[in-house]
C-alpha cells in the first residue's frame, strides 16, 4: 500500500540530505583547488612561453651581461618550469604576486586599488540591469504580443546590440560636455582624490562610511554613466532571458492549476510563475556578474575608468607578465567564486536541487 | 437553488482557437444540462474534452475564444460574468483536477503551501486555521501522516500521492463541480482504482457534482451516471452509464470495441472506423 510508506519515505530523503551536505562540501573545496590549480598553471605557462624577456624588461637591454645572468638566476628562470610554478604557487599563498615593471609596485598592492574600481563598476552595473531588465522581462511576456512587449523588445535589442564605445562618446559628449548633468572620464575629480581614507576600496562604500556626502555624490557621478551604459548591456541581456524564462513557466500546468484555484492573476504571477523563474535566473545573473567583473576594457578605456581590464590589458603590452598572472587569478577567483555562490542560492531557492 | 434546478446549463459552447493557419474549432455545439451528478466525458485525443471543462472555468489559452448560446453555473450567467466574479467561482465553486500531478503542482512550493493557498483565495481565515483546515483534508485523501507531507516537496511525492494531494487542494474549497481531466491517466493501475475510490467518496460525502473527463469508456460507464460521448469536437451520443452497452452509434461501439479485455483472445484490437456523415 503506497500510502503506508509516506512517513518513512520522506524521512529517508531528509536524512540522504544530511549525510550528503559534508560531502558536498567537500567536493565543492575539491573542485575549487583543481580550479585554481588548472588556472593558475595555464596562466603561468603562457605567461612563460610569450616571447617576452623578463630580465630585460628589468635590466634594460643595456646591461652588462653579468648583470642580466644574475637577474636570471634571481628570478629562478634557470630552474625547469614545473619548478618555477611550484616556487610561484608558494609566494603567491604568501601573498607575493611579484613586483610590476609598469608601475614599479607590488602586483598586490596594484590590485587592491584597480579591482575595487571594476568591482564598484560591476556590481551597480548589475544591479541595474537586474532592477530594470528583470521587471521589464515579466511585464514583457505577460503583455506578451502587445505594443508594450514590442517596445520592450526594441529596448532590448537596441541595448544590446549598440556598440558600447559609441553610446559612451555618445554620452559622455552630450551629457557630460554639453548639459554637463554628469561628472566627467575619472573614478572621482582630482580635486577629492586621496580625500577618504580607502577602507574597502570602493569610493561609494568608503566616502558613506566616512559620512563625506560631497565626494559621495562627485563619485557618483562619475559612475552614472560606465555604469549605465554597462548597465543597459546586462538589462538587455536580462530582460530578454526573463521573458523567455516567464513565457516557458506560464505555459506550465501548475500555472493553470493555481488560476483553477482562483488564485489572482498578479499571484499567478509573481507567487507562482517567478519564483520558478528565480531559480533559472540566479545562474544567468551570476554569470553576467563574473562576466562584468572581468573588466570591461573598453568601457573603462572610454571612461578612463582605473579597472582591472585596463591593468591587465596594458600590462600585457608592456609585457608585464608579474600583473598580468596576479590580475587574472584575481578574475578567475572571482568566477569561481560567484560561481559556487549562484550554485549555493540555487540550492537555497530550488527545492530539487538539494 | 431549488432543488430541481440544475447546477450547470451548456448551450451550443463553442470553443475556436487562433492558429497561424486559421482558426481551429476545438469544440462545435456542445449542449448538455447537469445536476448534481457524475457525467463523463469520453472520445478520442483531440475530440474536445479538456477544452469543454476549461471553457467552463473560463480558462482557455491565450489564442483561445469561446461562444455559447447559454453557459449558467447555478443560475450565474458565465457569459456575462466579469473577470472577478468567475474567479471567485474558480476552485471555490467549480474546481479542477489536471492529468498529471508531476506538473500541475507547483515545484517550488511545499504541498501545505499550495492547499493554504487553495483555501485562503476563498475564505477569510488565519494562516494557522488554514494550516489545521489542510491538514484535516490531507487526513481526508488517506494521507497517513499529514504532518510530514504539509512540509514536503512535491518531487518528494509519488505520482499516487500527488493525485491525493492535487484532491486535496481542489476539494478544500468545497467546490460544488468539480472537474476531473483524465485524473488517473497518469498513475499506474492499482492506485488509479484507490485515487478513484477516495474521489468517489468526497464527492458523495460533499453532495458535489462531477465532470469525469477520459479515454476510458468502460472506466467512465462504471464511474459515472452519465456519459456523453464526443468526436471531433461534437457530442455524437449521450448515454445512461448502464445503457453504454446497448449503444447505438458506431464511434461509441468502436470506442467500445477497442478497450482490451481482461478476458479477451488477445487477438489485435480493431481500429476505429471514422464517417464524416457524424459531424452532420
Ligand atoms: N492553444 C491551442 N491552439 C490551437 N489549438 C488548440 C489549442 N489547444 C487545443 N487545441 C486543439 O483543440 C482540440 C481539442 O483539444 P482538447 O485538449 O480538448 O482535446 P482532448 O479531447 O482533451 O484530447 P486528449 O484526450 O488528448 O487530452 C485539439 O485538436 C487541439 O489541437
Ligand atoms: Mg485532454
Amino acid at each position: 500500500m503506497p500510502e503506508g510508506r509516506t512517513g518513512s519515505q520522506l524521512d529517508r530523503n531528509r536524512s540522504s540530505l544530511l549525510v550528503q551536505a559534508p560531502r558536498q562540501i567537500a567536493g565543492t573545496a575539491l573542485s575549487l583547488a583543481l580550479t585554481f590549480a588548472g588556472l593558475t598553471a595555464v596562466t603561468f605557462v603562457i605567461a612563460r612561453v610569450m616571447p617576452a624577456d623578463p630580465v630585460l624588461a628589468i635590466v634594460g637591454d643595456r646591461a652588462h651581461q653579468d648583470v642580466y645572468d644574475a637577474v636570471y638566476r634571481e628570478l629562478g628562470l634557470d630552474q625547469p618550469i614545473f619548478v618555477q610554478y611550484l616556487r610561484y604557487l608558494g609566494q603567491l599563498f604568501e601573498g607575493d604576486l611579484g613586483v610590476s615593471i609598469m608601475t614599479a609596485q607590488p602586483v598586490l598592492v596594484d590590485l587592491l586599488r584597480f579591482f575595487p574600481a571594476t568591482l564598484e563598476l560591476a556590481t551597480v552595473a548589475t544591479l541595474l540591469g537586474v532592477l530594470g531588465g528583470v521587471p521589464l522581462g515579466v511585464l514583457a511576456a505577460v503583455r506578451q504580443g502587445r505594443w508594450l512587449d514590442h517596445l520592450i523588445r526594441v529596448i532590448g535589442l537596441f541595448g544590446y546590440s549598440v556598440p558600447v564605445f559609441w553610446l559612451g562618446m555618445l554620452a559622455l559628449f552630450v551629457l557630460y560636455a554639453k548639459l554637463g548633468w554628469v561628472a566627467g572620464p575619472g573614478r572621482i575629480d582630482i580635486f577629492f582624490d586621496g580625500m577618504v581614507e580607502p577602507v574597502t576600496g570602493l569610493i561609494l562604500v568608503d566616502s558613506a562610511l566616512a559620512r563625506e556626502w560631497e565626494i559621495f555624490r562627485n563619485a557618483l557621478g562619475h559612475l552614472v554613466l560606465p555604469a549605465g551604459i554597462l548597465g543597459i548591456h546586462s538589462l538587455a541581456y536580462l530582460a530578454r532571458m526573463t521573458r523567455h524564462f516567464m513565457l516557458e513557466q506560464l505555459g506550465q500546468e501548475y500555472i493553470l492549476a493555481a488560476r483553477v484555484k482562483g488564485v489572482p492573476e498578479r499571484a499567478v504571477i509573481w507567487r507562482h510563475a517567478f519564483r520558478n523563474v528565480l531559480v533559472q535566473l540566479i545562474t544567468i545573473v551570476g554569470l553576467t556578474y563574473a562576466s562584468l567583473l572581468e573588466g570591461s576594457v573598453l568601457t573603462e578605456t572610454v571612461f578612463a575608468w582605473p579597472g582591472i581590464g585596463q591593468y591587465i590589458t596594458s600590462s600585457l603590452f608592456n609585457n608585464d607578465m608579474s600583473a598580468v598572472l596576479g590580475g587574472t587569478i584575481v578574475v578567475g577567483v572571482c568566477f569561481v567564486g560567484i560561481n559556487m555562490g549562484s550554485d549555493l542560492l540555487y540550492r537555497l531557492v530550488d527545492p530539487r536541487a538539494r | 437553488m431549488k432543488r430541481r434546478d440544475p447546477l450547470l446549463i451548456v448551450d451550443g459552447l463553442r470553443v475556436t482557437f487562433d492558429t497561424p493557419r486559421g482558426p481551429v474549432a476545438a469544440v462545435r455545439d456542445v449542449s448538455f444540462v447537469l445536476g448534481r451528478e457524475k457525467l463523463g466525458i469520453v472520445g478520442e485525443s483531440g475530440s474536445g474534452k479538456s477544452q469543454t471543462g476549461r471553457a467552463l472555468l473560463g480558462l482557455l489559452a491565450r489564442n483561445g475564444r469561446m461562444a455559447a448560446r447559454q453557459l449558467a453555473f447555478d443560475n450565474v450567467d458565465l457569459l456575462r460574468a466579469g473577470e472577478g466574479e468567475r474567479r471567485a467561482l474558480r476552485g471555490g465553486r467549480i474546481s479542477m483536477i489536471l492529468q498529471d500531478p508531476k506538473f500541475s503542482l507547483n515545484p517550488v512550493m511545499t504541498v501545505g503551501e499550495q492547499i493554504v493557498e487553495a483555501f485562503r483565495v476563498h475564505a477569510n481565515v488565519s494562516r494557522r486555521e488554514a494550516r489545521l483546515r489542510a491538514l484535516a483534508m490531507l487526513e481526508a485523501v488517506h494521507i497517513r501522516e499529514p504532518g510530514h507531507v504539509f512540509d514536503a516537496w512535491p518531487h518528494e511525492l509519488s505520482g499516487g500521492m500527488g493525485q491525493r494531494v492535487m484532491i486535496a487542494i481542489m476539494m478544500v474549497p468545497e467546490p460544488d463541480l468539480l472537474i476531473a481531466d483524465e485524473p488517473t491517466s497518469a498513475l499506474d493501475v492499482t492506485v488509479r482504482l484507490q485515487v478513484l475510490a477516495l474521489l468517489d467518496d468526497m464527492l458523495a460525502r460533499r453532495g458535489a457534482a462531477l465532470i469525469f473527463i477520459s479515454h476510458d469508456l468502460n472506466l467512465v460507464g462504471s464511474f459515472c451516471d452519465r456519459v456523453l460521448v464526443m468526436y471531433a469536437g461534437r457530442v455524437v451520443e449521450t448515454l445512461r452509464a448502464d445503457e453504454l452497452q446497448s449503444a447505438r452509434h458506431p464511434y461509441t461501439r468502436g470506442l467500445l470495441a477497442c478497450q482490451p479485455r481482461v478476458d479477451g483472445d488477445g487477438s489485435d484490437l480493431p481500429t476505429l472506423d471514422r464517417d464524416p456523415a457524424w459531424l452532420r
